[in-house]
């Protein structure tokens, strides 16, 4: 992993001391919130319903033991007891007090994290696949060209005020688990016709108001030219993105209106411009960083104790059948620890949980935590040899949910409970939706299903990729839940059709339930998805199955 | 015909702690919203909606918020008021368990 050096260090220290002058000079006054607000959300301070709120970077959703460990710190120091992991493989406090926060990114510092471009019209915390260098489909770890990205944009001068928000997901793997086809810029490893790696560029993807699928830029960057072509797009966008309306302003609506073809020409002629100025510092920076991502001294041992184990005991082979992913070393799997306990909010991890997910990585799993966009944790590196194990100490923690990629695995955003642009509820549905699968005991029979929540139509939940969405709105005083269908965050990213009028806050839970049932009438047989019977039968029976009652209305 | 002007308090974020407060006839800030001024006349809405928002070393993001007379005093009439008198429905956290 990437270790802090003295320049980061520095910076980041600054960053903190300059902050907590601002803190100070807002408390006694001489800042007004109008002058101060800027300032927070440059360092990632939010103020929300209840209270304010800290958005820490997880820089690529990794994490060390001793990283984890001091979240879990901050959590019990200055907050409630918990944390709150996002769908951008950050981690937020729901309850810090103003006069903290200075001292709260301070502890952050000390273990090489900060809250920087966690909000403002920048380039935010780069996010990678959560299995980035463990999973067997894998070119390489991209985790590195991250970091890279990090350093690059961190403070970037050029690009601390762009039209909007600006988010950039990278994946090093065939399977898309990033969700790179809706951000601004999506970054895929793939090969040339010579083997090279290098990156498909996609641009202009992105949820919220104005769904959109991004479109390939260029089919193949070579790995050397990433930092300059990438420069050359935020810069043209820079000057390009509209800024006189802010729901037109992200990249998406500038590719959109001008053409693809037209930003093509412009990224190509400024990267001319500029791909000289990258006089191979950048490359060298890159190969110190990538030797910082070596892959841990794998080691070798028996796997019979872990065949024998599942044998024996029919809970821990049924996590191990949900749980568990192919790992590129032999004799190793990747864990992915559920934070969706059924009833719980998702995302949610208390200090002790962290703890324990920072005592397993370090004595299990060389060390390594992953926050995943779905919202749960990963330990990438653990040799089946040592599973059991670590599913014990998981049960006693409460954390061996063996529900990953089914029903009750659910995306949702804060919602209405905590997030001052929510119009609804996010969590209450989650919950409830989870508690019904589990109690009905049909999720394992349902299978793989993605079900996205968001509280606005801004879709932090990831709604519209969802294979069932759901969107909170306020419908005349009302909170009221749209129903969107077939979506998909992977490589064949696809946005969800909506189904039809949305529903109560008391009708929802049972129109899921009923959606649900009714897909295992349909399914040509159990191997066959939810997302796979929708796009077999489009939505029309699924429709049928919402609206009962207008069916027959129309047939009377 | 004008609009008619529906019952406002002003309502803001506590500086330090960021949770909802309310502004009294008092002119001092309370966390229980029964205890707010409930305004029905909106001149006087948009003067004291001005003077709270002069308060910087106190409150930030003050607003006027619709309100009705309840029997203990005002009440919220929209759900997100609502939520905000009280905390978030997922733990026994905020306003629900510290003004009891």
């Amino acid at each position: 992993m990437y270790s802090y050096n003295d320049f980061d260090e520095a910076f980041v220290r600054s960053r903190v001391a300059q902050f907590r002058g601002q803190v100070e000079r807002r408390i006694d006054g001489s800042l007004t919130e109008d002058e101060f607000k800027p300032l927070r959300l440059m360092n990632g301070l939010y103020l929300q319903l209840h209270a304010y709120m800290l958005r820490v970077a997880v820089p690529y959703g990794t994490l060390s033991a001793d990283q984890m460990r001091k979240l879990a710190y901050i959590a019990d120091r200055w907050d409630k007891g918990y944390g709150h992991f996002t769908t951008r493989q950050n981690i937020q406090y729901n309850w810090p007090k103003l006069q903290d926060v200075p001292d709260m990114l301070d502890a952050l510092a000390d273990v090489g994290m900060h809250a920087i471009q966690t909000s403002g019209n920048t380039i935010r915390n780069v996010t990678a696949d959560h299995f980035a260098g463990a999973a067997a489909d894998e070119i390489e770890d991209p985790r590195a060209i991250a970091e890279l990205l990090r350093q690059w944009s961190t403070d970037h001068p050029e690009f601390q005020f762009l039209p909007r928000k600006f988010k950039i997901a990278v994946t090093g793997a065939a399977h898309d688990r990033a969700v790179t086809k809706a951000h601004d810029i999506g970054l895929r490893m793939v090969r040339n016709d010579a083997g090279e790696p290098g990156f498909e560029v996609i641009v202009g993807g992105g949820l919220g108001r104005t769904p959109m699928v991004g479109k390939v830029l260029r089919a193949f960057l070579p790995k050397a030219d990433l930092l300059p072509y990438c420069e050359a797009i935020v810069s043209v966008y820079n000057l390009l993105g509209r800024r006189d309306n802010k729901y037109k302003a992200r990249i998406k609506i500038t590719v959109h209106e001008n053409g693809l073809e037209k930003i093509q020409e412009l990224v190509e002629e400024r990267f001319a411009a500029i791909r000289e100025g990258f006089s191979g510092h950048d490359q060298e920076l890159l190969a110190e960083i990538e030797s910082a991502f070596a892959p841990p001294a794998f080691t070798t041992k028996s796997t019979d104790g872990f065949e024998a184990a599942r044998l024996a005991n029919p809970a821990f082979r049924s996590w191990t059948d949900t749980n568990l992913a192919d790992h590129k070393a032999d004799g190793y799997a990747i864990v992915s620890i559920s934070i969706k306990k059924h009833g719980a909010t998702p995302g949610d991890a208390t200090s002790d949980q962290m703890r324990v997910m920072a005592d397993l990585a370090e004595q299990y799993g060389h060390g390594e935590l992953r926050i995943s966009h779905e919202q749960n944790v990963i330990l990438p590196h653990v040799h089946k040899a040592d599973l059991a194990a670590v599913y014990a100490a998981l049960r006693e923690a409460d954390l061996a949910t063996a529900n990953i990629g089914l029903a009750s695995d659910i995306i949702a955003c804060p919602g209405m409970d905590y997030c001052a642009l929510a119009t609804a509820r996010s969590i209450p549905i989650a919950q409830e939706i989870a508690t019904r699968f589990d109690k009905l005991k049909i999720e394992h029979e349902i299978g793989q299903l993605k079900i996205k929540i968001s509280g606005c139509i801004n879709a932090c939940g990831h709604h519209h990729v969802g294979h069932i969405g759901i969107l909170g709105l306020d419908r005349a005083g009302v909170e009221n839940y749209q129903i969107t269908l077939g979506g998909d965050g992977t490589e064949t990213t696809t946005i969800g059709e909506r189904a039809g009028p949305g529903f109560s806050a008391e009708e929802i839970v049972p129109a899921i339930e009923r959606l649900v049932t009714g897909y295992l009438g349909l399914r040509s047989d159990a191997d066959e998805t939810f997302l796979q019977t929708y796009r077999r039968l489009g939505m029309e029976p699924f429709k049928a199955i919402l609206y009962p009652a207008e069916e027959k209305a129309n047939a009377a | 015909m004008p609009r008619t002007f529906s019952p406002k308090v002003v309502t803001a974020n506590a500086l330090l702690e960021g949770d909802a407060v309310w502004l009294t006839e008092a002119n001092t800030w309370t966390r229980d919203i029964s205890e707010a001024e409930l305004m029905t006349d909106e001149a006087h809405a948009d003067l004291r909606l001005l003077e709270a928002q002069s308060r910087v070393d106190e409150i930030a993001g003050a607003y006027l918020a619709d309100a009705k007379a309840g029997e203990a005093g005002p009440e919220p009439t929209h759900f997100r008021e609502t939520f905000r008198t009280r905390g978030p429905s997922n733990y026994a956290h905020g306003k629900q368990v510290e003004l009891s």
